[in-house]
């Protein structure tokens, strides 16, 4: 650093923490780990590799990041037995099949119907393909990636590290752009140390207090400050709580949602309706079984 | 070195990283760093005390970080080899069963296995397992290995006679015949083999049932050559090439040298958090089905079976535990090591004959 050429600190600066803002006027309240991930994953073209509960907003960053930066967002869901067909591409058969008949009938045969089959015309871009094939970089969600199998997970890194797609019949198609790569994972099964390796991380934790008040606030503007904060402390004192799903942020949001909907100033007021509306968090039956209209109450109180 | 992976590569990324951003601003270089070197969760949840004793020595904030340093700091964690975490077969050879039993004790149902159980310490296992036991465990091992093998993949493949039309091929083939589908190629899903690897518990309390578990083992091993076998007491042992001699007895020979301690007390959870940290990553994918056959009582209460099965789990793989105790009357899973199991099983049999084993054909057919 000494010595060269140094760009003023505050231009830097306000880099990552412009990211932060602009994910914050989406709607998004990051925290400074993850934005720094996010920021560096745009930056150095690396893709960025999300890990967390479920519930804690892996999906909603990319949502957010496509959003901020006015580009589309693509996306993979990953799945168990998901292949080259589903993610790359596919040829579109049916038309094929007419297009072969139609040459037939005009009398074209031989190279000329071979060559205008498998031209771009009649290739159905599948996510991967799609995100590689625009002019201004997308963001690319991939999500649940750990839900792929390793097979999958391998020729993915081939397409991370190069940007490129090969079509048999077709030849190499590289990227016109780099697509900004985000991957969520929520330990189904161990990832490759490959993968790990090529992308950045971050590790996205449960929101603390202040910062789920914030999302609160962002997200539904017309909750009271008194209930938001009531909201936000009887889920996170719920998260502490043993169950078998803890609630996520977007479990909460429809929790507040409901309250607000249900007309409530307070939680402790009505705990039969409490009760009802923990409908949006609790979501297995031993946990609606276990979670008694005492404890409810209790935590509430707590909260309040 | 301290664990985190991170190569020449990193390196290189790290300093782009720390172009892009202040640099000789502690806060900023440590969440950039941060981003570049963690790999998962825990790499995350150290990193910030590593970054604190590398960088703020002693207390003293070292404001100007120069990119030249952290170029060679990173070098060097290159050069050094990885931690070096195999703590391979750390029990203690005789250790005493006492306490084990203990558990059984207080149970009060098991005082028949706790009493005979001293009487066949140092047993050779030929004594326990006869030859007519193999034949017959070779075929129950043969059909329970059929009724978990073929797991159906979810892709799908050419194939002669398939319930779907591969149109891909379809196509190219139509071309020679003028547009005209004449050929119909197929595919399907190819079956695809399920592993299996099974965990014996050798200790005290299970040696009445040694007999059947033994000869299901080598059944299962001379009848399936993707399989994998194991035994654990206080030590976890692998088995597997043991086992394959094609001379039955001899096998037993050599199964008697290793399993030196058979048995002792048993140390499950222990074993268990070993076997998924030292042999799982090498054969155990999602395609395998661990067999844990044992009767849940840990004569160790360090170990914790959840834990340790929890990180099998992420591999992937069905996990099954059979309990001989499963077919006593009004049997519960209560014990410790057997309730912090409870969650992370998909199976959980009786077994304690091999008719028994022969039975649970059906209900693994539906795993």
């Amino acid at each position: 650093m000494d010595g060269g050429p140094r760009p003023p600190a505050h231009q830097l600066m306000t880099d990552w923490k412009t990211l932060s803002d602009e994910l914050a006027r989406e709607g998004y309240v990051a925290t400074p780990d993850l934005a720094m991930a996010l920021y560096l994953s745009v930056a150095l073209g690396r893709p960025l590799l999300l890990e967390g509960a479920a519930g804690v907003g892996k999906t909603e960053v990319a949502k957010a990041l496509a959003a901020a930066r006015g580009t589309n967002l693509i996306r993979l869901q990953c799945y168990e037995g998901l292949d080259a067909n589903h993610a790359i591409y596919e040829w579109n058969y049916q038309r094929q099949l007419l297009s072969i008949r139609a040459a037939a009938e005009d009398g074209v045969t031989g190279k000329t119907v071979e060559e205008r089959l498998f031209s771009e015309e009649f290739l159905l871009k599948r996510p991967l393909l799609e995100a590689i094939g625009k002019d201004t970089p997308p963001v690319l969600l991939i999500d649940e990636i750990d839900r792929a199998d390793e097979e999958f997970e391998a020729y993915l890194l081939e397409v991370l590290s190069d940007f490129q797609i090969t079509i048999p019949e077709l030849g190499t198609i590289t990227a016109k752009s780099k697509p900004i790569v985000v991957l969520t994972a929520n330990g189904t099964r161990d990832l490759s140390d490959a993968l790990r390796r090529r992308c950045m991380y971050s590790y996205v934790e449960y929101p603390d207090r202040a910062t789920e008040i914030a999302i609160l606030a962002a997200r539904c503007p017309d909750v009271e400050d008194h209930l938001a904060g009531q909201i936000v402390g009887f889920v996170q004192s719920l998260r502490k709580e043993d169950l078998d799903k803890k609630p996520g942020v977007a479990e909460m949001l429809d929790f507040a949602a409901a309250l607000v909907g249900l007309g409530i100033n307070d939680l402790t007021d009505d705990p039969a309706i409490l009760q009802a509306s923990l409908a949006t968090l609790l979501k297995t039956q031993r946990d609606r079984a276990n979670f008694t209209t005492e404890v409810a109450q209790r935590l509430a109180g707590l909260a309040a | 070195m301290n664990g985190l992976r991170l190569g020449v590569s990193e390196t290189d990324t790290a300093l782009r990283a720390l172009a892009e951003v202040v640099a000789y601003d502690p806060a900023h270089a440590r969440l950039a760093l941060k981003a570049v070197c963690t790999g998962c969760a825990e790499d995350t949840k150290r990193f910030d005390e590593l970054f604190d004793a590398y960088w703020m020595n002693g207390g003293r904030v070292k404001a100007r970080v120069a990119p030249a340093n952290i170029a060679k700091r990173q070098h060097t964690r290159t050069t050094a080899t990885e931690e070096g975490m195999m703590s391979s077969g750390s029990g203690e050879r005789n250790s005493p069963d006492g306490d084990g039993e203990g558990d059984v004790e207080s149970d009060g149902k098991g005082k028949l296995i706790a009493s005979r159980a001293a009487n066949l310490l140092k047993k050779d296992l030929r004594d326990v397992v006869g030859p007519t036991d193999i034949s017959e465990a070779e075929r129950v091992a043969e059909s329970i290995g059929r009724a978990i093998r073929d797991r159906r993949s979810r892709r799908r493949r050419a194939m002669r006679k398939g319930e779907q039309i591969d149109f891909r091929r379809l196509v190219r083939r139509s071309l020679s015949t003028g547009g005209e589908p004449i050929h119909l190629p197929k595919k399907a899903r190819p079956d695809r083999p399920v592993k299996l690897a099974a965990l014996c518990d050798v200790s005290g309390s299970m040696t009445v049932y040694a007999r059947p578990f033994l000869a299901f083992l080598i059944g299962l091993m001379r009848n399936d050559p993707a399989s994998d076998a194991y035994l654990f007491h206080t030590r976890l042992v692998r088995i597997t090439d043991a086992l394959r001699d094609p001379d039955a007895m001899r096998s037993l020979n050599r199964l008697t040298l290793l399993s030196d301690g058979f048995g002792g007390g048993s140390r499950i959870g222990h074993n268990l958090a070993h076997f998924a940290r030292a042999y799982a990553p090498k054969f155990v994918d999602g395609r395998t089905v661990v067999f844990i056959l044992s009767d849940g009582y840990d004569s160790d209460s360090s170990g914790d079976i959840g834990t340790a099965l929890e990180a099998l789990r992420r591999r992937g793989c069905k996990i099954v535990w059979l309990n001989p105790l499963k077919s006593w009357k009004d049997y519960e899973p209560i014990t410790r090591g057997m309730a912090s199991a409870m969650p992370y099983l998909d199976g959980f049999f009786a077994a304690n004959t091999l008719g028994n084993l022969a039975a649970l054909e059906h209900e693994l057919e539906r795993l």
